[in-house]
């Protein structure tokens, strides 16, 4: 593969909604956002509700026109492009939904068929192709059926195969697993991870859900108030987030990190020192960690802890009741604290309290 | 009883003319509802062609014109009625005034059928690349199908009941066939013959309505 190229370029891109109440502030939903993905990225936007990640995909492929700013894609700035001239582009950038937003009136097929309608193909292409993309999809079999008479799971795969009819490079997932079961939800990722490979789809994932980040993104970005506040490789920003917001979202979702509830019964439960160790990947090695709390004879106890696995790669934190037992206070104070700073040449120590 | 045997006859012309009136002004009261519906949905806040003058100005219409007493309105669009079908009465005056007000009646029904679609379906054909004209061809009238076709029904029978006053401005139809033979003569019978006829014809209309609404929810 050649080097990767820029498919989608937002370079300080603005949305601003009106006051919704006369004389009132107006609403920035997304507040100058730069953001570059390369050709086969899965590009995961994450963040809570509210923080702008649907009004940022959608200003993608025009549903929604940025105040200010500059979106490229594939080379071509469509933030000032007038409605009639955005049809080309938006052919060749697919949707699916998280309420999946099939056309209740048409059956199966013919859903498929849409796109390719639009775009003025003749009768025999499209029957090729949908049959085509319903085999893909593995729904070969039910072409003639309405969504309605479809589950879930089968629903958002008709909707693969019709974002995906008219061969788009280019595919946005608006929560696409969010209404889904969890197994059904691992079907579907499955589905979009063949897309991106056997395809060479890049596909911009919008999710709050770990699971989806983990098993499909390769790249992510956390957003908070309509702003970008973090990205980067997902194992990076997930394992060691490095802005205040993005660590409390990772933390909702990163097993093995206290929620403040869970502190509090622990401060309860340990009135000594508590601290959190980060561990990624091999490169801490963890003998040699509680080696240096031996030597300094702390004793330690885990009272809390887990591993995550991303794309292969795991990181974990421990929690750790620190205590120096025979020492006064102070002592066992300068005692843990030789210990740590010998630790924290090993890995990231977190004091908690 | 015996009057109404006399009057077999022109009750058969009476209700001949009540399909007509009512046929003629659910095809023109049709049309212009589905434009008047249309209008309001895609002109109003966040739609498609979201444009406010004209939403405001059609939205005021509608509720001016909507709650006149049918018989009021009807004399009131006299005048119109002159200029556009170049006679005050009559049949033809009456199918103008009732597809008029049936217009701005069925609009507003549309425009709520027309609501029912999810915004989602509108937004995936959008990210498709359909323009305006192939959404509302391709995407709001079949999604709204279902209710449109009950709308309609429901207009039918407010058809029926505006076609009745035809008589006052010289039309025709079994209202007027009610009023003239039935209650002016102080013949119950003759009037409760007319009510009848109406009673089967609506309960035709809203059977063949439920049946054509429910192949449409198929799905």
């Amino acid at each position: 593969m050649s080097a990767p190229s820029p498919v989608v370029e937002l370079r300080d891109v603005s949305k601003v909604y009106p006051p919704t109440t006369r004389g009132g502030a107006e609403v920035v939903a997304i507040d100058k956002v730069s953001l570059t993905i390369d050709a086969g990225d899965v590009y995961g936007i994450i963040g809570y509700s509210g923080a702008g990640k649907s009004t940022l995909v959608r200003l993608v492929n025009a549903l929604e026109r940025s105040t200010s700013g500059e979106i490229f894609v594939n080379g071509t700035d469509i933030a000032r492009l007038p409605e009639r001239e955005l049809r080309p582009v938006r052919l060749g950038i697919g949707m699916i939904f998280q309420q999946f937003n099939l056309l209740g009136s048409r059956s199966v097929a013919a859903n498929v068929a849409y796109p390719l309608e639009v775009a003025g193909r003749s009768k025999e292409a499209r029957r090729a192709r949908v049959g085509e993309m319903l085999d893909f999809v593995g729904l070969g079999d039910k072409a003639r059926a309405y969504p309605d008479q479809l589950s879930g799971g089968q629903k958002q795969r008709v909707g693969i195969a019709r974002a995906l009819a008219s061969q788009p490079g280019i595919l946005l997932a608006d929560e696409a697993t969010s209404a889904l079961d969890p197994e059904t939800t691992s079907e579907v990722l499955d589905l979009l991870g063949r897309v991106n490979k056997e395809f060479g789809v890049t596909i911009i994932v919008i999710t709050h859900e770990m699971d989806v980040i983990q098993t499909l993104a390769t790249k992510v970005a956390v957003m908070d108030q309509g702003r970008v506040i973090e990205r980067g490789d997902v194992f990076d920003v997930f394992s060691n987030p490095q802005q205040a917001a993005s660590a409390r979202f990772v933390s909702t979702v990163v097993k093995g990190l206290p929620s403040p509830p869970e502190l509090a019964v622990l401060r309860r439960r340990h009135p000594g020192r508590l601290v959190t160790l980060a561990f990624r990947d091999s490169s801490v090695d963890q003998a040699r960690v509680f080696g240096e709390f031996a030597a300094a004879g702390v004793t330690f106890e885990v009272v809390y802890g887990g591993i995550n696995e991303i794309q292969g790669r795991s990181f974990g934190h421990l929690t750790l009741a620190l205590a120096r037992p025979g020492a006064t206070d102070a002592a066992a104070d300068a005692a843990i604290d030789a210990a740590l700073d010998r630790v924290r040449t090993l890995t990231t120590v977190t004091e908690v309290r | 009883m015996d009057s109404l045997i006399d009057l077999w006859p022109e009750l058969w012309v009476a209700a001949g003319e009540t399909l007509y009136i009512v046929g003629l002004t659910l095809f023109f009261g049709g049309i212009g509802g589905l434009l008047v519906g249309l209008g309001l949905y895609l002109t109003r806040a966040g739609s498609i062609l979201e444009n406010r003058p004209v939403f405001v100005v059609l939205n005021l219409l509608v509720n001016i014109v909507r709650p006149i007493p049918f018989i009021i309105f009807l004399a009131a669009a006299q005048p119109l009625a002159r200029v556009v079908v170049g006679t005050g009465i009559g049949n033809a005056a009456i199918i103008f005034t009732i597809s008029l007000a049936a217009s701005f009646a069925m609009g507003r029904i549309v425009e709520q059928n027309l609501l029912t679609v999810t915004p989602g379906v509108i937004e995936a054909a959008r990210s498709v690349g359909a323009g305006p004209i192939r959404i509302i061809f391709t995407v709001l009238l079949p999604e709204a199908l279902g209710p449109l076709i009950l709308g309609y029904t429901f207009i039918f029978v407010a058809l029926v009941d505006m076609s009745a006053v035809a008589g006052y401005v010289g039309g025709g139809g079994l209202g007027n066939f009610a009023l003239l033979y039935g209650y002016r003569q102080f013949n119950p019978v003759v009037t409760w013959a007319a009510v009848l006829l109406i009673i089967v014809l609506v309960q035709l209309v809203q059977f063949l309505g439920n049946w054509l609404a429910r192949k449409a929810f198929r799905r």
